[in-house]
């Protein structure tokens, strides 16, 4: 234990060096822009700025790329939040309660909880990966394909509550996602499915980013074209110190659905199969699960922003322990890392912790040192941010729609993805008028091919035997607790009745 | 006319190059092609596999080396044993920004999956980088299994729930254990996961019994004792694992290789092609990269580059073809 603070201290001290420090202040606030730019995530920053590390000794350049993925975190929130559409994978979640908060003149309430959150999940993963990184990679092994579809159902039973009263339209709205999930190649026997005779763009499958951005983006505007025939308010956003200060005290309102998440999201990172995003969704669904006013989830709750913006934090710190330990990045950003690594030397495995203490232990305390200076950028540009809303519909809209073609573009380069988004913005405006929540199919799109491989490895590897899942250890509990949380709601509204009646 | 020039050109070109490198100048300052935006580093299986791991390697080498004004992204396009990616290659015809890190189901897929419509003698050869290795890795709590005869008896004596993790149905990995089953008459369950390094993470587990990985994928975990190596799918020992007998030592003559290869789309520009050729040579050449071979068991001692890597396609394809048809294309993909 006083060896691991020895290093930590060492590693922090490390990343104060001045060099280093104006790489992780430099890297912050690139990461921050490039991951509120929709379609650009951390992935491309990580990628297009990994030449400039081999200017610097191996350990800034380590702590320069983590900065720019942790201000990437921060930053996918800031367009969710001011325009409406997801900067990233990651920060769909944070739409949901984000932009009806900033739609009702509340946006640097809802900026200073995403960064708030963010920090908190940032600041518990961190202290979680310096304390238990060896104990929790030897657990991460024991998840198997079992283990993966269990956790996958423990995902979709947080989100049973999501979908508002309407439980028909809350099932359409999963199976089409589901359905939109197995678009592409098929991924045990490799034989292309739903792909419309021979369009080849679907081959790569419908990717997650041009659903949600087609829905959120396009559907929202079309939306707001309708109901307001073009007369939005402008909308009114005055930011001062007292404000700030008297938002930063609103914190008591989403500090436990905050830990909570930020446990959660570290735990869901750690494993190779899931990331950052499912563990934002999952995160979203239990605070609305479990929260004392589980209506106002998805109307402009502070809580519904907080919970997937400090899972999504956590989680991207989660995801450097397989990568570290198994040599398996868990998200696209820390396989680049994983490139950086390669470059310098460092063999990723089970062994670099002990042969590698010095390079390991700097990185956990530039994360240490990066999240405090990103959730200080963060919260001096939200007045820069907030300023977004005060344009006029008739400026903003457009703008709204480039950004929506460039993030409908940008991940796979291909027009047809960019048709799809169209698509997809027609139809979440069509689900949108006739009261189908969108939520559910954004969630379903996103587990259906995580949840179809392992449970398609998992019945071959059981020769089709069902009962793996619940005779195994982990599976079972975790099985055992969808169980739980999908009944939650029905004993709570069963309890609350006679009370009611009374 | 037009015919002369070409065949000058033809003529001319490597001789220029060859005079600008000997002169010690970069011939890729002379090239008349660079790259005018990003290059797409397509890798046809998932992160942390042996593939990946090479394009990560790359990547960062020509970054470090400044090869290139532009830089190189690594995008892992691991669909359906790479079928995903090979379309994507071929509807990107004519493009010069595109490159893609090859394992062998670029021969096997397109054999297999016959609706995907892929032609990869028309892609454009680049250049080879190494041969890659094959050995059978069992976790080291098997303590009955010590070498392949016992491994055989434990794979007949536990029967088709025996359970063999691969990267892909038609992956190089799957045919090896389709010839395997071939060779030892015995039939196993093959997993398809996302990539070498999640089918070492699953061995590791203990949620397979078995695999046939590459060296890279498994080595570090071989090294913190977490799984060892059985027998060995090459001519000869590999330098890298001195102790561990060849299957053909054994008198079985199962040998099998994996190629890894640069390749362009079809259509790729003759001066793009060229460029690339240009490139990969010097990384290949590079202290760096030889090391790497040494460490990660490949074998870099042959340089293949344009037309002499399209011939050795053409020779590997019709290999393959027989191979798939010798154990059955439905061996392979389980069906």
């Amino acid at each position: 234990m006083e060896s691991i603070l020895l290093l930590l201290g060492a590693g922090i001290l490390e990343a104060l060096q001045p060099v280093n420090l104006m790489m992780i202040i430099l890297g912050c606030t690139i990461g921050l822009l490039v991951g509120a730019m929709p379609g650009l995530g951390s992935v491309n920053g990580v990628a297009i700025l990994l030449p400039i590390t081999f200017l610097v000794p191996p350990t800034a350049a380590i702590i320069f790329l983590a900065a720019i993925y942790y201000g990437a975190m921060y930053g996918g929130a800031i367009s969710s939040i001011t325009l409406g559409i997801p900067g990233a994978s990651t920060a769909v979640a944070t739409v949901f309660d984000g932009r009806p908060l900033a739609q009702s003149g509340q946006a640097d309430k809802a900026l200073i909880a995403a960064a708030v959150a963010s920090f908190i999940g940032g600041t518990i993963s961190v202290v979680l990966f310096t304390l238990f990184a060896p104990p929790l990679a030897a657990f991460a092994l024991k998840f198997g394909p079992p283990e993966e579809f269990a956790l996958m159902i423990l995902a979709f039973a947080t989100f049973i509550g999501l979908g508002g009263d309407d439980i028909p339209k809350t099932i359409f709205s999963i199976l089409i996602g589901l359905v939109l999930a197995t678009v592409g190649l098929d991924i045990i026997s490799g034989q292309p499915r739903l792909i419309f005779g021979d369009i080849s763009g679907f081959l790569h499958g419908v990717n997650f980013l041009v659903l949600a951005i087609g829905i959120y983006g396009i559907g929202e505007m079309l939306w707001t074209l309708e109901t307001t025939k073009g007369k939005v308010a402008v909308h009114k956003v005055q930011i001062s110190f007292r404000s700030l200060i008297a938002n930063l005290k609103d914190i008591k309102s989403y500090i436990a659905t905050s830990s909570l998440g930020s446990v959660l999201g570290y735990f869901v990172g750690t494993l190779p199969a899931a990331g950052a995003t499912p563990a934002s969704l999952m995160s979203y669904g239990l605070a609305k699960t479990f929260s004392k006013d589980p209506d106002s989830f998805g109307k402009g709750n502070v809580a519904g922003v907080a919970a997937p913006e400090a899972a999504n934090n956590a989680a991207s710190t989660g995801s450097m322990l397989p990568m570290i330990t198994l040599g398996i990045p868990g998200s696209p950003t820390t396989a680049i890392l994983l490139g950086g690594m390669i470059i310098w030397g460092l063999r990723p495995g089970p062994l670099l912790f002990t042969e590698h203490p010095d390079f390991v232990w700097g990185l956990i305390g530039s994360l240490y040192i990066a999240n405090l200076a990103t959730v200080l950028i963060n919260i001096a540009f939200i007045p820069v941010f907030v300023r977004v809303l005060t344009l006029p519909f008739t400026i903003l809209a457009p703008i709204i729609y480039i950004l929506c073609v460039v993030g409908g573009y940008a991940p796979t380069q291909t027009m047809h993805d960019v048709w799809l988004m169209f698509v997809f913005g027609i139809v979440g405006y069509l689900m949108r008028k006739l009261n189908y929540p969108v939520a559910p199919a954004v969630l379903a799109i996103v587990l259906g091919p995580l949840a179809e491989r392992s449970l398609r490895q998992s019945l071959l590897a059981s020769q089709g035997d069902m009962l793996t899942f619940v005779e195994r250890p982990i599976s079972g509990v975790c099985i055992l607790i969808a169980v739980l949380l999908v009944s939650y709601p029905l004993i709570k509204k069963y309890r609350n009745k006679p009370k009611a009646n009374t | 006319m037009s015919i002369i020039s070409t065949k000058l050109k033809k003529t001319l070109v490597p001789a220029v190059v060859a005079v600008t490198t000997t002169l010690g100048f970069s011939a890729t300052a002379f090239a008349e092609w660079s790259p005018k935006k990003p290059i797409e580093l397509i890798i046809m299986a998932g992160a942390g596999g042996g593939a990946d791991q090479i394009a990560r390697l790359l990547q960062g080498l020509i970054e470090k080396k400044d090869l290139s004004s532009r830089p190189f992204i690594p995008i892992n396009k691991p669909g359906g044993s790479g079928a995903e990616a090979l379309r994507y290659l071929q509807d990107k015809a004519g493009d010069d920004h595109t490159v893609l890190v090859t394992l062998n189901s670029f021969y096997t897929t397109p054999i297999i999956q016959k609706g995907i419509g892929v032609d990869v003698t028309k892609f454009t050869p680049i250049g080879r980088m190494a041969l890659d290795n094959f050995l059978l890795w069992v976790h080291s709590d098997q303590t009955d299994i010590t070498d392949l005869d016992s491994y055989v008896a434990k794979v007949k004596e536990t029967g088709k729930s025996w359970t063999v993790g691969g990267t892909g149905s038609g992956q190089e990995d799957s045919i090896l254990t389709a010839m395997m089953e071939k060779h030892f008459d015995y039939e196993v369950t093959y997993i398809p996961f996302p990539g070498g390094g999640t089918v070492a993470k699953n061995l590791v587990g203990k949620h397979i019994d078995s695999t046939v990985n590459n060296p890279a994928e498994q080595n570090e975990f071989y090294r913190a004792g977490n799984s060892k190596p059985l027998v060995q799918f090459t001519a000869e020992r590999l330098p890298a694992y001195p102790d561990i007998p060849t299957a053909k030592e054994l008198g079985h003559d199962i040998e099998y290789y994996m190629q890894r290869s640069i390749n362009g789309p079809p259509g790729m520009s003759a001066e793009a092609q060229q460029w690339y050729i240009d490139l990969f040579a010097e990384l290949y050449a590079s202290e760096e990269w030889q090391t790497f071979c040494v460490e990660d068991g490949l074998a870099c001692d042959e340089w293949m580059a344009g037309d002499d890597l399209g011939a050795f396609h053409d020779v590997q394809i019709a290999k393959h073809k027989e191979l798939i048809e010798s154990v059955g294309a439905s061996a392979i993909t389980g069906e």
